[in-house]
């Protein structure tokens, strides 16, 4: 059941994977990558539950806060040039 | 007990697996980046809750599950913010949205 | 008051992350917990728009009617995406929240529904861009616009 779940999750990060080369703006690429993100975080702990280990989860919730820290940051720095103080 | 509990966490991760690569599909297969966001949408909201579900199913009342539910706490929040700050940039870079707009547009 | 409530919503969080019970790791976690609250004092965080504790009363009915709504939208916006049929578009709604946490939590449903996002937003007009005509006619009924307002609960 973990294992199916676990292949479900490859297979979709393969397919994000062919958006982020396909993407043609830089937006679809970011965007696709926060996906990516998300659907990592899940097979974390789906991993963590697979093999009895569910300390896995502390990694799972710390990747998902640098995931929405490092997308946000991505994009400023892509708005504005810098990410703030003095340029 | 535990084969009825087994049976709903096989349910709630066939659905959610179901989410992810519809919405995985959606991402490829949608015009331009205001469609794609929905698609992403979807892997955020339905696809984490059912799993997370699943999880909680299969592990009871214990600490773990609190982690569970602050992993689906922290998704549900962030997502919906990265979703506007890249519509909201890919405006203000001057990319109009496909389809018919109704009304005046900001 | 406030910062009282949220050492203590803070030192929750700790006791139930750690795990470990005994008194060194408990004093470490006192003494992070006050660390925290008194830097977000000194940086004059903690107002109503830091810690929206008027909505506690109301937020489970909320929550559970905004899941009720998710679920709804992902199916729709599942059959969109295997049917290949989509006609976007976009148009402006206006919020009828008064304090600016509404407002961001209205944002927030909006975006949070697959099939509706916020794209920008002035003073108390969003514009919404939306999948199909019926994501949109549900944005545009002010349902959820009732529900946000209802949960403020300052009118």
């Amino acid at each position: 059941m973990f294992l199916a779940s676990l292949i479900a999750c490859a297979i979709t990060g393969i397919l994000i994977l062919v958006r982020i080369i396909l993407g043609k703006t830089t937006f679809d690429r970011i965007l696709a990558v926060n996906s990516l993100g998300t659907v990592i975080v899940i097979g974390i702990s789906l991993h963590g539950f697979y093999s009895n280990r569910p300390e896995f989860l502390d990694i799972a919730i710390v990747y998902a806060l640098i995931n929405f820290i490092g997308t946000v940051a991505v994009l400023k720095l892509f708005s504005t040039g810098s990410l703030g103080g003095d340029k | 007990m535990e084969l009825i509990l087994d049976i709903f966490t096989g349910i709630c991760f066939f659905i959610g697996s179901l989410c992810i690569i519809i919405g995985a599909c959606g991402l490829i297969k949608l015009p331009d980046v205001f469609s794609r966001i929905h698609a992403a949408g979807m892997i955020d909201t339905g696809g984490t809750a059912f799993f997370i579900l699943g999880m909680i199913f299969q592990t009871g009342w214990s600490l773990i599950t609190v982690k569970l539910i602050l992993i689906g706490v922290f998704i549900f929040f962030t997502s919906p913010v990265t979703s506007h700050v890249t519509a909201n940039l890919a405006r203000q870079k001057n990319i109009l949205p496909l389809g018919k707009k109704i009304g005046k547009i900001l | 008051m406030k910062s009282l409530i949220l050492f203590f919503i803070l030192l929750t969080l700790w006791l139930l992350m750690s795990g470990h019970y005994s008194i060194l790791i408990i004093s470490l976690g006192i003494f992070s917990c006050a660390f925290c609250v008194y830097v977000a004092k000194r940086g004059k965080l903690i107002d109503d728009e830091g810690l929206p504790i008027f909505f506690i009363p109301r937020l489970l009915n909320y929550i559970i009617w905004l899941f009720k709504e998710i679920l709804k939208s992902n199916l729709s916006t599942a059959k969109v995406i295997i049917n290949g049929k989509v006609e976007p578009e976009t148009f402006t709604v206006k919020a009828s929240q008064v304090t600016d946490v509404a407002k961001v939590t209205y944002a927030n449903s909006i975006t949070l529904t697959p099939g509706t996002v916020t794209t920008k937003m002035q003073k108390d007009v969003f514009e919404v861009h939306a999948l199909n005509s019926d994501f949109g006619n549900d944005v545009r009924t002010n349902e959820m616009d009732n529900k946000v307002t209802w949960l403020e609960g300052k009118k």
